[in-house]
C-alpha cells in the first residue's frame, strides 16, 4: 500500500520537474543552447522570494504574481545583452557564459543570503494534504503545482501552435536564417523564448522552495533533474518533458521508498538506461 | 605523368613544409630551462612555495586533459571530476591494501583507463551540449556509488594511509615531484599525441565530423582514445590531490567545481592550443593567490572573467599572443613557407 502511495507522490513530484524542466527543453529547442544556469535561475527566484516575504510583509501569491512577470523580463534582457552575443561566438561559448553565468549567481547569493539552509512558509496550503480512500493522502502543495505545470505546458504549447509569435518561434527553431527572410526577427523571437523559460523556471523555483529546503549551492543538482526530465522525455517535445518528469518523479519516489539514499541514484541510473537504449527518448519529435 | 602529379610537384617544389618555426627552437631550450630549475626547487626554497605549487601543478594537468577532450577531441564534458574522485579514491583503497601511496598514483590513473572504457559507450551516445551534462550525470552516480561503499569512508571521506613513517620535508618534496612529473607527462603526453597520426585525424573529426569519417577516419575510435587518455590523466591528479591533502571527501572530490576550473582555465589560456591551458592555469593560480582573502566574490570575479573571455577573447590569452607575435612552443600544426621568402600560413 505505500507502493501506491509513493508512486501518486512521485507522479505530482514529476510536474514539478517537468514545469522546471520546460524552460531549458525550450531554450535548447529554439536556440540550441543548454542553459547550465537554469538551477541557480530557479534558486534565485526562490531567495527573491523569500527576501520580499520577510522584507514587505506581503502575502506569498502577490509575491508570486510579482516574481512570474519580473522574470521574463529578465529573461528577455539576458538573452538580448548576453546569450545572443554567445551565439554568435560558436557552440563553446554559449556553454561557457552559461557555465559562467551560474558560478555568478550562486555566489552572489552565497554572499548575501550566506550558505544557511532556508525554507519558504507558505502556511497550513503547504503542509495540509486530503485523504484518497484511506491509505493515499495528497498533499495541496503537490496537487497544485501539478496542475500548474499541465496549466503552463498547455499554454505555452496553444501558444507555439496557435499564435503567430509562436508560429515564428517554431520557424527559427526549424531554420533561423530562412525565418529572418520572410520577416521574423529572429533576436526579438529567441528573446520571447527565454522569457518564457525564464518565467517557467521562476514558477518552479518559487514551488521547489515552498515544497522543500534550499541553499544557494543547490542550483546545479536541481538543473541535473530537469536535464533529466528532458532527455528521458525526449527532445523538442513539451508533452515528453512531462512523461520525462513523471517517470523521474515516480523513479525517485520508488526508490526511495526500497531505501532513502537510493533516491537520486534510482532517478539517475533511469536517465543512463534511457540514454542507453532509447537515445531519441520516450516521446521523440511527437509534438510541437 | 597525370595533372594532379604534375601539380603536386610544382607545388612541393614551391614551398617548404616545416613543423617547427624558428622560435621553437629557442622556446624549446628556454623551457627545458625552467623544467630543470622546477626540478631542483624543493632544495633552494621552503616548503611553503612548493607546497602551493602542486595546486598549480594540479591545476596544468586537469586544464591539459580538458583541453585535448574538448578542445582537439570536440568532446566538451563537465565530468571529468568523476575521474578525478576515482582516481583519489583508488589511491586510497590501494594504500590501504599496502601499496606505497606515491606507486598508487600512476595504478590510480591505470584504474580510471578501466572505468572509463565503460563509461565511454553511454557516454557517446550524446552528442554536444547533451553529452557536457551527461557526463555530468554519470560523475553524480560514481559520487552516489562511491558514497554506498562503507570501507571507503561513506559519505564524510577517509583518509590516507602509509605517509605517516616518511619525514615531513622530504614527503612535501616527493609530492612536489610527483605533482611536476605529472603536470609535465600530460603536456608531453597531449604534444606527442597531437603531433602523430591520431592528432590529424582528431583534428579533423572537431572541424567536420561528417568530412573525417567519409576520408577514412574511425571518428569512434579517435574519440575513445582522447577519452581514456584525459580520464587516466585527471585520474592521475586525483590521485596527487589526495597524496597531497592526505585525506579526502567525496562531495569535494566529485564536486563539479572541477569542471569549472578546467573550462575557465582553458578558456582564458586558449582552447585548441597545448600552450593555452599552460598560461590559463597560471593566470588563474595568480588570481586565486590574489583574491583568495575575498571569499566568494572572487568566484563571482572569476565567473565574469570567464563570461567575458568567450565573448571577447575566443581563441583566449594564447590565442592574442599567437597572433601578435606567430610564436609556437609546441607545434602541431604545420608551417608553410614560400622557397626564400616569408610564412605563407
Amino acid at each position: 500500500m505505500g507502493w501506491l502511495n509513493a508512486v501518486v507522490q512521485g507522479l505530482l513530484l514529476g510536474g514539478l520537474y517537468a514545469l522546471f524542466a520546460t524552460g531549458l527543453s525550450l531554450m535548447f529547442g529554439v536556440m540550441r543552447i543548454v542553459n547550465l544556469a537554469h538551477g541557480d535561475l530557479a534558486v534565485v527566484a526562490s531567495f527573491l522570494a523569500l527576501a520580499l516575504v520577510s522584507g514587505t510583509g506581503l502575502p506569498l501569491w502577490v509575491v508570486l504574481v510579482v516574481t512570474v512577470p519580473l522574470f521574463a523580463v529578465l529573461g528577455y534582457l539576458t538573452q538580448r545583452a548576453l546569450l545572443q552575443r554567445s551565439l554568435s561566438a560558436g557552440p563553446l561559448a554559449t556553454l561557457l557564459v552559461t557555465f559562467g553565468l551560474s558560478i555568478v549567481l550562486q555566489n552572489v547569493l552565497l554572499e548575501i543570503f550566506s550558505a544557511d539552509t532556508r525554507t519558504l512558509d507558505g502556511g497550513s496550503f503547504a503542509t495540509g494534504s486530503f485523504e484518497l480512500n484511506g491509505t493515499i493522502s495528497v498533499g495541496y502543495l503537490s496537487l497544485t503545482t501539478f496542475l500548474l505545470a499541465c496549466l503552463a505546458l498547455t499554454g505555452i504549447q496553444l501558444f507555439l501552435s496557435r499564435t503567430g509569435l509562436g508560429r515564428m518561434l517554431r520557424a527559427s527553431s526549424d531554420d533561423r536564417e530562412t525565418a529572418n527572410l520572410v520577416g521574423a526577427d529572429s533576436r526579438h523571437v529567441y528573446g520571447i523564448a527565454t522569457a518564457i523559460a525564464f518565467a517557467t523556471v521562476a514558477l518552479a523555483g518559487l514551488m521547489f522552495a515552498i515544497r522543500s529546503s534550499f541553499d544557494p549551492a543547490i542550483g546545479p543538482s536541481r538543473l541535473i533533474f530537469a536535464f533529466e526530465a528532458v532527455v528521458i522525455g525526449g527532445l523538442g517535445s513539451l508533452w515528453g518533458t512531462l512523461l520525462g518528469g513523471v517517470v523521474l518523479g515516480v523513479t525517485q519516489s520508488v526508490g526511495a521508498q526500497i531505501d532513502p539514499a537510493l533516491t537520486l541514484l534510482a532517478g539517475h541510473l533511469v536517465f543512463l538506461a534511457v540514454l542507453a537504449f532509447r537515445p531519441q527518448g520516450l516521446l521523440a519529435g511527437r509534438t510541437t | 605523368m597525370t595533372i594532379s602529379q604534375m601539380l603536386t610537384t610544382r607545388a612541393t617544389a614551391a614551398v617548404d613544409v616545416t613543423r617547427a618555426a624558428r622560435s621553437s627552437k629557442l622556446s624549446a631550450v628556454a623551457l627545458l630551462i625552467a623544467v630543470a630549475v622546477l626540478t631542483a626547487l624543493p632544495f633552494l626554497v621552503f616548503s611553503t612555495v612548493t607546497d602551493t605549487l602542486v595546486n598549480l601543478f594540479v591545476l596544468v594537468a586537469l586544464a591539459s586533459m580538458w583541453n585535448l577532450l574538448a578542445g582537439f577531441g570536440g568532446l566538451v564534458s563537465v565530468g571529468q571530476q568523476a575521474y578525478i574522485g576515482i582516481g583519489a579514491y583508488s589511491v586510497i583503497a590501494l594504500a590501504d591494501l599496502g601499496v606505497q601511496p606515491y606507486l598508487a598514483v600512476p595504478l590510480a590513473a591505470l584504474t580510471c583507463a578501466v572505468f572509463a572504457l565503460p563509461t565511454s559507450w553511454p557516454a557517446f551516445r550524446l552528442r554536444g551540449d547533451y553529452f557536457a551534462v551527461g557526463t555530468w550525470v554519470i560523475a553524480e552516480v560514481y559520487r552516489l556509488l562511491v558514497v554506498r561503499v562503507d570501507s571507503l569512508g561513506g559519505g564524510s571521506g577517509k583518509g590516507l594511509t602509509g605517509l605517516s613513517g616518511i619525514d615531513q620535508v622530504l614527503r612535501g618534496a616527493l609530492t612536489y615531484w610527483v605533482a611536476l612529473a605529472l603536470a609535465l607527462a600530460t603536456i608531453a603526453g597531449c604534444y606527442l599525441l597531437l603531433r602523430g597520426r591520431l592528432g590529424l585525424s582528431l583534428m579533423a573529426v572537431r572541424d567536420e565530423e561528417t568530412a573525417a569519417s567519409s576520408a577514412g577516419i574511425d571518428v569512434r575510435r579517435a574519440k575513445q582514445v582522447v577519452y581514456l587518455v584525459s580520464a587516466v590523466g585527471c585520474g592521475a591528479a586525483g590521485g596527487v590531490i589526495t597524496v597531497s591533502s592526505l585525506s579526502v571527501n567525496p562531495d569535494a572530490i566529485f564536486s563539479v567545481q572541477w569542471s569549472a576550473y578546467m573550462i575557465f582555465i582553458v578558456v582564458i589560456g586558449g582552447i585548441g592550443s597545448i600552450e593555452g591551458p599552460l598560461i590559463g592555469a597560471v593566470v588563474f593560480f595568480g588570481l586565486q593567490q590574489l583574491l583568495s582573502d575575498y571569499g566568494s566574490w572572487y568566484l563571482v570575479l572569476l565567473g565574469a572573467i570567464g563570461i567575458a573571455a568567450a565573448l571577447r577573447l575566443p581563441r583566449g590569452l594564447w590565442g592574442l599572443v599567437r597572433d601578435r607575435t606567430g610564436l609556437s612552443l609546441f607545434p602541431v600544426g604545420y608551417f608553410v613557407q614560400k622557397r626564400d621568402s616569408d610564412v605563407v600560413s
